[in-house]
């Protein structure tokens, strides 16, 4: 390498400059007959906040545990850097994990957990002195740091977990649903916290949840896993804007899907029509209902699709407020409209082309 | 604390559940109340009710020579018994726990088999064995005898602790770069003090007043259970009731300083529950 200082200092949403960290190449994992995970693969950037999102079940778990060094894979390989990862027991992985139960050890202080790894490792006592109070301090906790973890709240010893496996240095930092477990004010807060803090130490993050708004809100990338096969690997804006499948259209945020049919360039969906790009056949679209709009009464622009339905039920939201129209020939659409200022009956709704997005049944098996 | 009493209303019904209470705890501790009492008599075992109150039966016995050399004999025993069987029983509990290998399910009932086994059994078995390999029977065959019988208390004590504790915190331990040796030894065996310290207990109580295998096992020199029922065959005598409330005195103080320590850490759970589950858990 040559001396080259900017490499320390990582700026967020420089994707293409950062250098890859962990590779998942073409891992799957079976238990018995049971097959979580098939084929995965997957690269980590330096510097990233990167989520897997998925349901229960859906291997995200088991995914994070074998780059843990939990879990063996059945197939493939993990690489960290130029050394092969999945070949090295877990204590000498430089990797740390904040577990979903948070596992502070109840015969320790607060101190005590957080200097388990630099004591582990032999470290001078100054050092690890200095490092732990240092720890305390970013996660705000310096005030507890003589107590037992049963005498601290849930919260707190969120904090102690994060600044257990924080104060090692790790090249990466696992997360595995470490706010399922709080309420949801406390979750917000501990949302932009813990993105913050991972700004500063400028340490690579994978972090598991269920919860779709908590991947939008912190992720640099979201890996969407479903029934062990990524469905889509991309920023936030890019699979909420363009979902690779009707599965991933549906699970981010609400969704219209269309089931059209293509021919000489034109889709066709009851009573609706645009022109799109597409060989002939049957064709699925995803439409989010903010992008549906009421029309007025007068002629719109050149190329929006209009159309006019009977409204089902109106549901208000505050913001916003939810509308399901009936269009004719088995066409409901959901519409999200920013307040339509009481009730309605007959509307007429128009959306431009290039907001339904083509989506795939399912993801493309290579 | 959780509430064992529930709140029924005492009509005629539960006044009779009450007597049969009380008639039950009668039959269970009347027997020891006397016996203390007893010790203390001034007539010896004769004469209702007891009176002429005394120490002098305490007297004697301190003075009595062979009680305390079976004292001295039984006291090893125990100890040595408490240490054979948890050398054993932990790392027994932590394969039963653990690890996964063809033929566990034997295992399992092998190692929990001498729980319920009659003492009769294993005394007779022991001894046959010892015959055979021609072994002198001493203490040291009663020390044998004790420890492999109370593997099993080791066992299920520790594999229901075992059960309690959290695998993520060995995982935990694991992730921040503790070696499995350092992790047994910082984290898991801390997390087992106290299931391995009530075996202890436990064991060292149960060896202090066997008698059934070490009948079959006595070599030249007595235990002191064994003494006391030598002494018996001559007879009740006052000393041997101030021996016993001596003994009692004894388990109760291990029972309270074991439940004290379990209060301290568990902040009060239920403590005997811990046996019946390993016993349940155990499938036996």
């Amino acid at each position: 390498m040559t001396t080259t200082p900017q490499i320390a200092v990582t700026s967020a949403g420089d994707d293409v400059s950062r250098t890859t960290l962990l590779s998942i190449r073409n891992v799957a994992k079976r238990f018995a007959k049971n097959v979580v995970l098939r084929d995965i693969s997957l690269e980590v950037k330096e510097g990233e906040f990167l989520t897997i999102l998925g349901e229960s079940g859906s291997g995200k778990t088991t995914l994070l545990r074998i780059i843990a060094g939990f879990e063996t894979a059945s197939a493939g390989e993990v690489w960290m850097g130029d050394a092969r990862l999945d070949r090295q027991p877990p204590y000498r992985r430089r990797v740390n994990t904040v577990f979903q139960s948070y596992a502070l050890f109840p015969h320790l202080t607060v101190e005590q957990n957080v200097a388990y790894g630099l004591r582990v490792a032999k470290r001078p006592e100054a050092e690890i002195a200095a490092r732990v109070s240092e720890a305390l301090e970013k996660v705000k906790m310096s005030a507890h740091a003589k107590s037992k973890p049963s005498k601290i709240s849930g919260g707190q010893q969120q904090r102690i977990a994060l600044a257990r496996a924080l104060v090692n240095r790790p090249q990466l930092l696992l997360l595995d649903e470490p706010l399922s477990a709080l309420d949801a004010n406390l979750r917000r807060q501990m949302q932009v916290e813990l993105k913050s803090l991972q700004r500063e130490v400028g340490i690579s993050f994978i972090f598991v949840t269920h919860d779709q708004e908590e991947a939008m809100v912190m992720s640099d990338r979201i890996a969407l896993l479903r029934a062990g096969e990524l469905e889509q690997v991309a920023t936030p804006r890019e699979i909420y804007g363009h979902p690779a499948t009707a599965y991933v259209a549906q699970f981010i945020g609400h969704t219209n899907l269309l089931k059209g049919e293509v021919r000489a360039g034109v889709v066709r969906r009851g009573p609706l029509a645009w022109t799109a790009a597409l060989p002939d056949g049957a064709a699925l679209f995803s439409l989010r209902p903010e992008n549906i709009r009421l029309a007025s009464e007068k002629a719109t622009a050149p190329g929006t699709v209009r159309v006019r339905g009977k409204v089902r039920q109106q549901a208000f939201h505050g913001a916003t407020e939810l509308i399901r129209v009936e269009c004719g020939d088995g066409l409901v659409l959901v519409v999200r409209t920013p307040g339509s200022g009481g009730a309605l009956d007959e509307v007429d709704l128009e959306f431009s082309p290039a907001d339904a997005v083509p989506v795939r049944e399912s993801p493309e098996r290579i | 604390m959780e509430l064992l009493v529930s709140d029924a209303r005492f009509d005629s019904g539960s006044r009779w559940l009450l007597l049969h209470t009380i008639a039950v705890f009668a039959f269970l501790y009347l027997p020891i109340a006397v016996l203390i009492l007893y010790s203390f008599n001034g007539e010896g075992v004769g004469g209702f009710p007891p009176h002429h109150l005394t120490l002098d039966w305490y007297r004697t016995l301190f003075a009595d020579g062979p009680i305390w050399d079976s004292v001295l004999n039984s006291l090893p025993v125990a100890l040595a018994a408490m240490v054979i069987a948890l050398t054993f029983g932990v790392p027994a509990a932590l394969a039963l726990e653990r690890a996964q290998f063809p033929g566990k399910a034997l295992f399992r009932r092998l190692v929990l088999l001498p729980l319920i086994l009659p003492g009769i059994i294993t005394g007779l078995s022991l001894l046959m064995l010892f015959n055979v390999m021609g072994t002198k029977l001493s203490l040291m065959t009663i020390i044998l005898g004790h420890g492999t019988a109370l593997i099993s208390v080791a066992t299920t004590e520790v594999f229901a602790g075992l059960q309690k504790l959290d695998r993520a915190q060995e995982e935990a331990s694991l992730d921040l770069g503790a070696n499995y040796w350092q992790t047994f030894w910082r984290i898991t065996v801390p997390n087992l003090k106290l299931p391995i310290i009530g075996a202890a207990l436990l064991i060292f109580t149960l060896s202090m007043d066997e008698i059934a295998v070490s009948f079959f096992l006595i070599g030249r020199d007595n235990t002191l259970p064994l003494e006391i029922w030598g002494r018996l065959r001559r007879g009740i005598t006052p000393e041997i009731n101030a021996v016993s409330t001596i003994i009692f005195v004894f388990s109760l103080v291990a029972i309270v300083f074991w439940y004290r320590l379990r209060m301290q850490a568990e902040g009060g759970a239920d403590a005997g529950a811990e046996i019946v589950q390993a016993v349940e858990g155990s499938g036996i």
